[in-house]
């Protein structure tokens, strides 16, 4: 992490809780650069994160009001937050697992309510904190501890489900293209209506390891060839891509 | 000092009012700002009423989506500093669960009313139970405590609101209004206050939140927004909140105060009232609404010579293990007439030494008639 950007991580905070090569760390960085560019008022913002390892982007990493709550829980947590205090900033991050399979219920209701939170799910595919087993975010086929014959059931497209749901703002990015999800977390945090930002982010120790990768860089190289940004509407997108951009 | 009185903000002086209607006026009063719920019945006229008075008052209101939503927004809801409630039955306390351990884990004041109904499982919706004594103590995985509070009239679904709020705030643990159907649905005359005293939460700025040096300890309670960079988390923390999960001394430490805070007090915190209990030899034990049958029946049994007295427990947790070897020394017997299969009257064989207990007990939806409690004092003389 830049110098420049310590000065929004707690002091006692030294090392990072994530294994090397995380898109996580990545997302930290990125979601930080956000915050800067924007200027917010961390003493005001509170940042609400479930369990997993990425729950951990902000808790107890930044120097803000941190909420770490129970497994999917994060958004109806947020959404107390938010309508008993509304001059709080209400930031959740947290893992696909978390928002999407056991807190799925709350993420689409809370899109529906349209309060004014701004969530940010770190999608890598799996449950890394567990042991790699499959998410709901899992392609078709692919490898993990629970589907060891590659999975049967087909992924959730977060971002269409939430858009879906009627978030008003919607967009996916990747850690391969920081300077896009940089630009999508300034929009959707400076939003004041609920939005929700898809961050495809690798875990190589679950799922790099488990689908045949040879490295992290292998997998960021791959994941690199499948994002394609879809803003532009007369360019179809390759076979297999992953369509990043708003919604 | 963070107890005060206050103006009571709903209507004083003599009404009629429904149970259910007296919490929700009982939670106003004691300054609830937020209220997240699910309806299920019969505890749906408390969130109806909140829904519609709330936000004139300067709080807010959530309907969530499931009543583990309902907790959780209530958690979030006091770390912004407001008194925060929602109410419920069985099932959705059921639901609840993690989120309770979380609560009293975190040291979030919480407020929930459970107004119970037949169960198990959605058993019976409609109708009467108690059956959730051990489930509101016992119900999250490992150790804590929690206060619970058992009404037995309307005056006391307005007065007891106050009180889980005030032991609340005070103690940061999650208290019960551990209500029943027909104490919810019951519509009798109160007389409500013109004054209540409210207890406001300590907040020393710069202190820690989540630790004392006295074992038996209550931390400041600062909120969200006060620049204090607060770390909340469910898993094990220090002082400052920051997460500690290494360490089997620091954990103990952390469980023992947490259990202590609330045990430690018990003579603050746990109340009952007796009726003819001086020169009783049989002393019926009850709570909740099953007490106005109980009372009944020990002036019924007064008048054919029994020597019957009634012992009302107000407070159910704590469990107040010292009032029931207290009493069971110079009697010959307890009765424990309960809407469940005895979940009480477990506790006060625990703590009744040689005295014989005889439980009642019934679980067909209706409360327990004084005729039945009658019947049996007398089989016991
Ligand atoms: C109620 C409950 N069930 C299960 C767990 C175990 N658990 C902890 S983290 C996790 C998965 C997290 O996955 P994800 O949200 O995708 O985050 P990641 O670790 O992949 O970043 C699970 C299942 C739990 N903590 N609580
Ligand atoms: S297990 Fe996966 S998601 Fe968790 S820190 Fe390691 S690489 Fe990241």
């Amino acid at each position: 992490m830049a110098r420049s950007m310590e000065k929004y991580l707690r002091p006692e905070v030294v090392t990072t809780p994530f294994c090397p090569g995380c898109g996580h760390g990545v997302l930290m960085g990125s979601l930080l650069r956000a915050i800067d560019q924007l200027g917010l008022d961390m003493d005001q913002t509170v940042f609400v994160s479930g369990i997993g390892c990425a729950a951990w982007i902000p808790s107890p990493n930044f120097a803000a009001d941190t909420l770490h709550t129970l497994h999917g829980r994060a958004v109806a947590f947020a959404s107390g937050v938010k309508k008993a205090n509304p001059d709080l900033k209400v930031i959740v991050v947290s893992g696909d697992g978390d928002l999407a399979s056991i807190g799925g219920n709350h993420l689409i209701h809370a899109a529906r309510r349209n309060l004014d939170l701004t969530v940010i799910c770190a999608n890598n595919m799996i449950y890394g904190m567990t042991g790699g087993q499959m998410a709901p975010t899992t392609p078709q086929g692919h490898l993990t501890a629970t589907s060891v014959k590659g999975n049967p059931y087909r992924p959730f497209d977060l971002s269409k489900l939430v858009k879906g749901a009627g978030a008003p703002y919607v967009a996916r990015g990747a850690v391969v293209r920081p300077y896009e999800l940089i630009g999508y977390l300034k929009k959707a945090i400076a939003s004041e209506e609920f939005a929700f930002v898809e961050v495809m982010s690798p875990c190589p120790t679950q799922y790099g390891r488990r689908n045949k990768y040879d490295s992290p860089g292998a997998m960021y190289d791959r994941l690199g060839e499948m994002c394609a940004n879809f803003s532009d509407a007369d360019c179809p997108l390759p076979e297999g891509a992953l369509p990043l951009g708003e919604f | 000092m963070p107890l005060s009185t206050v103006n009571n903000p709903v209507q004083a002086g003599r009404r009629y009012l429904s149970g259910n209607d007296a919490a929700a006026e009982g939670a106003i009063a004691a300054g609830c700002r937020f209220y997240g719920g699910y309806p299920i019945t019969p505890s749906s006229e408390i969130m109806e009423y909140m829904s519609r008075e709330l936000e004139a008052r300067g709080g807010a209101f959530l309907q969530m989506e499931d009543e583990i939503a309902s907790i959780s927004s209530v958690v979030g809801a006091s770390w912004t500093g407001a008194k925060a409630m929602t109410a419920t039955s069985g099932p959705g306390v059921s639901l609840m669960q993690e989120c309770l351990g979380y609560a009293a884990f975190t040291e979030t004041p919480v407020v929930v009313v459970d107004v119970q109904r037949a169960g198990p499982c959605t058993g019976q919706a409609t109708k009467v139970g108690a059956g959730d004594i051990m489930a509101v103590k016992w119900g999250s995985h490992g150790d804590y405590q929690v206060v619970a509070l058992s009404p037995w009239s309307v005056q006391e679904m307005f007065s007891l609101t106050v009180e889980a709020f005030n032991l609340s705030e005070r103690l940061r643990v999650p208290a019960f209004l551990l209500a029943e159907e027909a104490t919810g649905h019951l519509r009798e005359r109160v007389d409500m206050p013109e004054t209540v005293e409210v207890y406001n939460r300590d907040y020393v700025p710069g202190e820690p939140p989540f630790g004392t040096d006295d074992p038996a300890g209550i931390p400041s309670m600062p909120s969200f927004g006060d620049g204090e960079k607060l770390m909340v988390t469910g898993s094990t923390h220090d002082r400052f909140g920051f997460r500690k999960t290494e360490g089997p001394a620091f954990h103990d430490a952390l469980v023992r105060r947490l259990s202590n805070k609330v045990l430690s007090r018990k003579n603050e915190i746990c109340r009952h009232e007796g009726y003819h209990l001086d020169d009783a030899e049989l002393v019926v034990v009850a709570y909740g609404f099953t007490a106005r049958s109980a009372l009944s029946a020990v002036r019924a049994a007064r008048q054919a010579g029994i020597k019957a007295g009634l012992l009302r427990l107000i407070t159910i947790w704590p469990f107040d293990n010292e009032l029931i070897s207290r009493v069971a020394g110079g009697i010959k017997g307890f009765l424990v007439p309960e809407m469940n299969l005895g979940q009480v009257d477990g506790l006060v064989r625990a703590y009744a030494g040689s005295t014989p207990v005889r439980s009642l007990t019934q679980v067909n939806g209706s409360t327990i008639s004084p005729a039945s409690i009658l019947a049996a004092l007398k089989e016991m003389c």
